[in-house]
């Protein structure tokens, strides 16, 4: 049977994407932060998981205001990486696990979480850049990914909440599943972080480190957390977090926390970055 | 809307909700527009012209014309959408938060550098009454 094993949180701030790709990754501003993913790539390429379930959003390039799905669950055997406006990043092809996806959607649909099935899809920073921080820069990508797109941009988001049980939902489909595999799930997006308007700029690491903690401790508490204290103390763009509930609900209610990495600044943003393993 | 939005509190935020989308729909729309190269090219031949393409207001037109960001976001722009507009211009996310806080790109790198905005006195729109 498969079985998911372990949750990985990160920021995708696309300037991070562009660093590497631009080969700034060694320049005084950008080495702390890659610095700072060395463990969790030591980590994941001991771990090697057969597949991802990448939970992110899409910033405007697979879905504009024709189509807004709240869950989007790509269901295709491959998704190439999206043109943003200034050309596709130089990544590789992401393969997908259509047998397992589609599973995962019959699952969770009967469980009353009627998400949209995708059959064509690029993706953009929102899933490659949590890609580079775990595997850098790689010819291949060393493992499948089921992208699953969450709409943060259009309000309202999902509530925390719902994307808690959906992280149940996910894991009880994972684990129903007839084959031997090794799954892990991201939930990315955050941290703090204010992008638009006379506030960018935001940043609350207080919160934010309350966040991590409370995502290890007491999820169900961040689970009750409403969309305002989001916008209001991690800033208009921090809603992202959401997301990261969906990555923790299908995790056991007792994790180890693995590893931790918090830095400021990424560009406009506080990345944040947890590992956690389910202890069986 | 017959209550008070306690989002509308938030000082200098603008939350993309629904009368947002309606009303920047074909804004948002144009910016996406620019996702293609050859769009790009029409636009930057003649900018006008280029967004008379779209049912957009006059408003509208002339806040992108302009530049204006932050009255694009008061018209129902959408940052992840105008960010196709400014990366036709070639300027990052970061250099166009700075114009959108009335800083230059060198203060504004500088704070977020030294921690970012801290959240304290920016919570509420009663703590940004002195600013004017």
């Amino acid at each position: 049977m498969a079985k998911l094993v372990a949750g990985v949180t990160t920021s995708h701030v696309p300037a991070i994407g562009a660093a590497l790709d631009l080969g700034k990754a060694d320049t005084p501003y950008w080495q702390p932060l890659f610095k700072g993913y060395e463990p969790s790539k030591k980590w994941i390429a001991e771990q090697k998981p057969d597949v991802i379930i990448l939970v992110y959003n899409d910033h405007a390039s697979a879905f504009s205001l024709e189509i807004i799905p709240t869950f989007a669950l790509g269901c295709a055997a491959e998704f190439p990486p999206a043109d943003e406006g200034w050309g596709p990043r130089k990544v590789p092809t992401v393969k997908g696990h259509p047998e397992l996806a589609w599973h995962i959607a019959q699952s969770v649909i009967l469980d009353e979480f009627d998400l949209t099935i995708v059959n064509n899809m690029a993706v953009d920073h929102g899933l490659t850049v949590p890609m580079s921080l775990l595997f850098g820069q790689p010819q291949e990508w060393p493992c499948q990914v089921i992208p699953l797109a969450v709409n943060v941009v259009q309000y309202p988001p999902p509530t925390g909440n719902r994307c808690y049980n959906f992280g149940k939902a996910i894991r009880k489909a994972v684990e129903s599943f007839d084959k031997d595999l090794k799954v892990m799930i991201f939930g990315t997006g955050g941290m703090s972080h204010q992008l638009q308007g006379p506030r960018a700029g935001l940043i609350n690491r207080e919160w934010d480190t309350a966040f991590l903690n409370n995502l290890v401790t007491d999820p169900q508490k961040l689970a009750r957390m409403p969309h305002l204290e989001y916008v209001r103390e991690a800033g208009s763009e921090g809603i992202e977090l959401v997301m990261w509930l969906i990555m923790r609900g299908a995790l056991d209610e007792k994790v180890r926390e693995v590893y931790r990495f918090y830095h400021v600044p990424a560009s406009n943003t506080a990345v944040g970055h947890i590992i956690l393993e389910n202890d069986r | 809307m017959t209550t008070p939005d306690p989002f509308d509190d938030i000082p200098g935020t603008t939350l993309f909700d629904a009368q947002r989308s309606r009303q920047g729909y074909h804004l948002n729309m144009f910016c996406m527009s620019l996702m293609k190269a050859e769009n790009r090219a029409a636009f930057k031949a003649d900018e006008a012209a280029y967004l008379q393409k779209f049912p957009m207001t006059p408003q509208q037109r002339d806040a992108v014309l302009k530049r204006d960001w932050n009255a694009m976001i008061g018209l129902g722009g959408n940052i992840y959408f105008l960010a196709k507009l400014f990366s036709t211009d070639g300027l990052s996310f970061q250099h166009v938060a700075a114009l959108m806080t009335g800083s230059t790109q060198e203060k504004y790198a500088q704070m977020m550098l030294d921690g970012g905005r801290p959240v304290d006195g920016n919570r509420s729109k009663s703590e940004w009454k002195d600013r004017g």
